[in-house]
């Protein structure tokens, strides 16, 4: 096959096409704004799926693009849930600064535990992270004075979002808020996937000897995403007790860190948009399955799950990016991934 | 006398009771090319893995310049400029070279730490990598993945990825190992335009290579150096012929 080469003109241009937003990218977050006319029915689902669509991505920035494998997400996830609580039990109810403060203090946590985390790989971290959640789910449980323990944490009231917006029974703020916050947490992660330090973490992914062997500095690497990854995702923790106004132990529960990582695997992970597509569909089957039959709606979810594994092995996303980038694909469906003409510049 | 690029002394290793380094004195001046070569075990990966810091020596030390970097991790020597590449590539599979490389100059030059900005903002660093790339011919192909390059061409990016560095002193670890007799010619010629700047140790069996290459060659047997010389002293050695040249490569 006979290669023309880009030259240097074309290398710019591939690394710059990187950045580009994309039509199907409008399309799909157009489209997050749909449940408000068509569902108006199911905005407290939409407002969770948010929130796990949120949480995926946290999980994504550390598992899909640096390789770091986690089976206890929900530490940072559950930390940021029970400070949003526990900050409104204690008298303050707004909730844009209990925000803060949460993904502040989940992002603590992460940067603490970070300077294990990046010493470790594969194995070794799957029992870590899973020895570290499970021992922050027992410190909640049996603390349960500060937490409420088994019962849940009982007293939490929020403010009306910016003193105007009540977070009513049918989740209208509260599907409006965590759209809002998971766009905006998603506009960040974007621009940091494409970043040189982006580049990096794909390079830990791929081959963390050869990192080594180039000099790089994968340890304080890891320990930065860790660190912004756990804060995402007690952003998202602190946006589930401000729309439910509870915190139950459940946010913390090893489901829920096995329910972020097979929801990532099942959207396709180091996609960006694979844990927002695998909340999508993993929720919307939950819900109907369990709608259609309360005691066993996890078979269906397992058979979901195998069929993805067995025929889509890089997720839903993986397979449609195959469909797309096909010859015929390109030609059907081109348009909708190429890049836009324009770049964005926050 | 000039102090050499890289020197090593009484460097020592065991693996249990297996010596695979004894008292390895070696110095290396600036800007030669130097050929490590010796049979199957002899201790030739472990050596550039002592150097690289991949291994930690029982004893002894290794001298960059004139400082002592024995208890430095592989990455501050990649940094003061020791690099190596790898005999069985090490690569970056699902990057494109031109990634790839544009990813070793971002952490020499410490922008991989930036987070906000888009990497191709940083025209220096990509123009750079691409003339790392265009230097070793894999300009056509810089932005296809790394997997599915020709093997030689991969061979290449190894190289590349070490250049891209800029290293003082580069190991190269069976460059062409494995490398189809039609294909190797690109891989001689870059080791051969290499900058004279650079100081390289690199190990082969191809004699044929090592003999178009090197300017002085260091033979290894069991862990300890046999004797090193220019390449006419090597071939017209009795000893070398005997363990090496007429032994499993006659």
């Amino acid at each position: 096959m006979a290669v023309t080469s880009p030259g240097i003109a074309g290398a710019h241009q591939y690394l710059d096409a990187q950045v580009r937003w994309r039509t199907i990218e409008i399309v799909f977050w157009l489209a997050t704004l749909l449940p408000f006319v068509v569902t108006p029915d199911y905005l407290v689902l939409a407002s969770q799926i948010a929130v796990t669509a949120l949480f995926a991505l946290s999980l994504d920035l550390i598992l899909g693009y640096a390789g770091i494998v986690s089976l206890g997400h929900a530490a940072f996830f559950g930390f940021g849930a029970y400070t949003a609580g526990l900050i409104s039990k204690w008298g303050w109810g707004e909730p844009l600064t209990g925000l803060v403060i949460s993904g502040f203090a989940a992002g603590l946590l992460g940067y603490l535990m970070s300077f294990i985390i990046s010493r470790f790989r594969h194995l070794a971290l799957i029992m870590i992270t899973l020895g570290f959640g499970l021992l922050l789910l027992e410190a909640a449980n049996s603390a349960s004075g500060l937490t409420g323990g088994a019962d849940g944490l009982q007293g939490v009231k929020m403010w009306p979002l910016l003193g105007m917006f009540k977070f009513d029974l049918y989740g209208r703020t509260a599907y409006w808020y965590a759209l809002i916050v998971l766009f905006l947490l998603f506009l960040v992660s974007r621009r940091l996937i494409n970043s040189p330090f982006g580049l990096s973490l794909r390079g830990i992914r791929e081959n963390a000897v050869r990192m080594r062997a180039i000099g790089a500095e994968s340890r304080s690497h890891i320990r930065k995403i860790y660190t912004i990854s756990a804060i995402i995702a007690g952003v998202a923790g602190a946006i589930l007790t401000q729309t439910t106004e509870t915190v139950s132990l459940g946010v913390l529960d090893f489901q829920r860190s096995a329910d972020i990582l097979v929801i990532l695997i099942l959207g396709g992970a180091g996609r960006l948009y694979g844990g927002l597509i695998g909340a999508i569909i993993y929720m919307i089957a939950r819900d109907w399955f369990s709608g259609v039959n309360p005691q066993y709606w996890y078979f269906p979810i397992g058979v979901l799950l195998i069929g993805v594994v067995l025929f889509l092995p890089n997720g839903v996303l993986g397979g449609l990016a195959q469909i797309v980038n096909s010859e015929r694909g390109q030609r059907w469906a081109g348009w909708l991934t190429s890049p836009l003409p324009w770049r964005s510049r926050p | 006398m000039t102090v050499p690029a890289l020197s090593t002394s009484g460097l020592d290793k065991n693996f249990g009771s297996l010596v695979v380094a004894k008292s390895i004195e070696i110095a290396l001046p600036r800007g030669v090319r130097y050929a490590l070569i010796g049979p199957n075990g002899a201790g030739k990966t472990t050596l550039i893995n002592l150097m690289t810091g991949m291994l930690r020596p029982d004893a002894g030390r290794i001298i960059l310049g004139d400082e002592d970097i024995t208890a430095l991790g592989p990455e501050e020597r990649v940094r003061r400029g020791l690099v190596r590449t790898f005999q069985i590539n090490s690569l970056f599979p699902h990057l494109n070279p031109l990634e790839a490389v544009t990813l070793a100059i971002c952490e020499r030059e410490r922008i991989a730490r930036t987070w906000w900005r888009p990497t191709s903002d940083y025209r220096a660093a990509v123009d750079e990598a691409y003339s790392v790339l265009e230097q070793l011919m894999l300009g056509p192909v810089c932005t296809r993945e790394t997997r599915e390059l020709a093997y030689g061409q991969q061979r290449l990016l190894e190289i590349a990825l070490a250049l891209a560095t800029k290293p003082k002193v580069l190991l190269l670890d069976e460059p062409a190992a494995g490398v189809p007799r039609e294909e190797s010619a690109e891989l001689f010629t870059a080791i051969t335009n290499l900058s004279q700047d650079i100081t390289v140790l690199f190990i082969e069996h191809d004699m044929e290579l090592v003999f178009r290459l090197a300017s002085r060659i260091i033979v290894m047997v069991g862990g300890r150096i046999l004797l090193e010389g220019t390449p006419d002293e090597i071939s017209a050695d009795p000893r070398v012929r005997e363990v090496y040249l007429g032994g499993a490569h006659a």
